[in-house]
């Protein structure tokens, strides 16, 4: 408790947010990679402590959000089937699909499974011989590790039951596309920690020295995102460029070494559909010419798949940055967790999904210029927004 | 989805092609994969994401982090059995669609 305690008094927060507020000359915007860390933020009202001017804008770093609905339509399609037993994490099962979600399929006498990791699902396949077992692995680098373990194992205990729906994404190649676009407003990036723990920083800095952006590796805890914002800030006010870690008790350079070897061997990289962005090259992994018995795609040949999206859903400006969730026209009203309507609000790790949940009804920005900030002090540097 | 959660190794054993741990999350206990940090002692500390550890780190940070994370309500999602994440779903009833795009009566 006693952590929490220094958080809630907040006293390690407020100086570094107040050293923030000293070292910020001119307005910049940063983007936090990941989901997990955009509901940090939001739930925190860390970007409520930051001077008007230092924006944050939420990154496409949720895999549920990322996951193509023509995928989802995929997986209820595969889980419908008789004699099969679809696995999937918990907070799969929720995603709407064009018609319905995993939730309803089993409701409907489909044997869906929530397991806490892929191999569960392999110990599934190994004690049920004659049903086909599938296991639903979207994901970044961070899922990608126990997802390639998964059927690197299958492979070696020769089980032909066992097979994966993958989509897996990667951050580096959605930076490279979101800063190449034309008029985009990023001046520097949080680098998802958890997925650094597994890849290391080494791919990052050809990007940081090509477009000259500072990349910060930051962690989830409040401070941590504090203190990735202030070293972000720090390098933009001095005009630097670098990949820094501010996440050193859990990410080396290298990352995980044996991680990578096994994900190498498994999946190969490949141009990969992102929801609400559309198709970004060379930007996923799917499985490698050794593995591709394993792929459920190919295991399962589906047709007459018929997906529709949303025409209200600007969740791809939002994922690219280009619009906050609030600023929606369908926001809270046609579109809310209950019924999502597009990508970001479908997760709790969505944007759109943390400000709902957090009552975000209006920007951070209409916030400071009401003067109604978290920590409250116009700063003085410049004129609001 | 992407959250790895600290916890503590308390035992280490082979299972068949496999090295499986047990690890404690601050009481709730896992059978966690631990062939990508295959020196790690009993006793340490990992991170853990969807049962597989991914790297070392100290138990102070460990710790703390985990208290971080349970306050924040992200530990609960985590390290939901499937029972509870059934549970979960159940209780996220979808509203009828407003706008008619899915065809929702």
């Amino acid at each position: 408790m006693k952590y929490l305690t220094e958080f809630r008094n907040g006293e390690v927060a407020q100086r570094i947010a107040q050293q923030i507020h000293r070292i910020a000359t001119r307005p910049w915007k940063i983007m936090e990679v990941c989901g997990g860390q955009t509901h940090s933020i939001i739930k925190n009202g860390i970007d409520q402590m930051l001077p008007a001017g230092i924006e944050m804008i939420h990154g496409p770093g949720c895999p549920v959000c990322v996951t193509p609905l023509e995928l989802i339509d995929k997986a209820l399609a595969i889980a419908a089937q008789p004699g099969v037993i679809f696995c999937s994490f918990g907070d799969m099962l929720r995603v709407p699909g064009t018609e319905c979600d995993l939730f309803q399929v089993k409701g409907n006498g489909g044997d869906v499974r929530v397991v806490y990791s892929p191999l569960d699902a392999v110990e599934l396949a190994m004690k049920n011989p004659d049903r086909q077992v599938v296991f639903f692995g979207v994901g970044f680098e961070t899922t990608a590790p126990a997802n390639a373990m998964s059927v690197h194992l299958a492979k070696r205990r020769g089980l032909k039951n066992f097979s994966l729906l993958v989509s897996h994404v990667l951050v580096p190649p959605a930076i490279e596309a979101i800063l190449s676009a034309p008029g985009h407003r990023i001046d520097g990036f949080l680098l998802a920690g958890h997925v650094c723990s597994v890849m290391g920083y080494w791919e990052y800095p050809p990007l940081a020295e090509r477009f000259r952006v500072p990349l910060v590796v930051t962690g989830f805890e409040p401070l941590d995102l504090l203190d990735g914002i202030r070293r972000t800030v720090l390098q933009l006010e001095s005009g630097r460029h670098e990949v820094e870690n501010a996440y050193e008790r859990m990410v080396t350079f290298e990352g995980n070494k044996p991680a990578q070897k096994l994900m190498s061997e498994v999946f190969e990289v490949c141009d990969r559909a992102w929801r609400g962005i559309g198709v970004i090259p060379k930007s996923g992994w799917k499985l490698s010419e050794a593995y591709r018995e394993f792929d459920a795609e190919e295991r399962f040949q589906l047709s007459g798949i018929r997906t529709v999206e949303s025409p209200l859903c600007h969740s791809g400006e939002v994922l690219r940055g280009m619009m906050k969730p609030a600023e929606c026209p369908a926001f809270g009203k046609e579109c809310t967790p209950r019924h999502p309507l597009g990508a970001t609000m479908v997760s709790t790790e969505g944007a759109c999904a943390a400000y709902f949940n957090y009552g975000r009804f209006i920007s951070a920005e209409q916030l400071a210029g009401a003067g109604l900030s978290a920590v409250g002090q116009p700063n003085d540097n410049w004129g609001s927004k | 989805m992407c959250l790895a959660v600290p916890g503590r190794v308390e035992s280490i054993d082979t299972e068949g092609d496999i090295l499986i741990g047990r690890v404690n999350f601050g009481g709730v206990i896992k059978r966690v994969c631990l062939d990508y940090v295959p020196d790690i002692q009993v006793g340490e500390y990992t991170i853990v994401h969807v049962g597989f550890a991914l790297s070392r780190i100290d138990e102070e940070s460990a710790e703390k982090t985990l208290e971080v994370f349970r306050q924040m309500g992200m530990l609960d999602e985590e390290l939901a059995g499937e029972e509870e994440a059934f549970a979960r779903a159940a209780q996220m009833i979808p509203s009828p669609c407003p706008d008619g795009s899915c065809g929702d009566k």
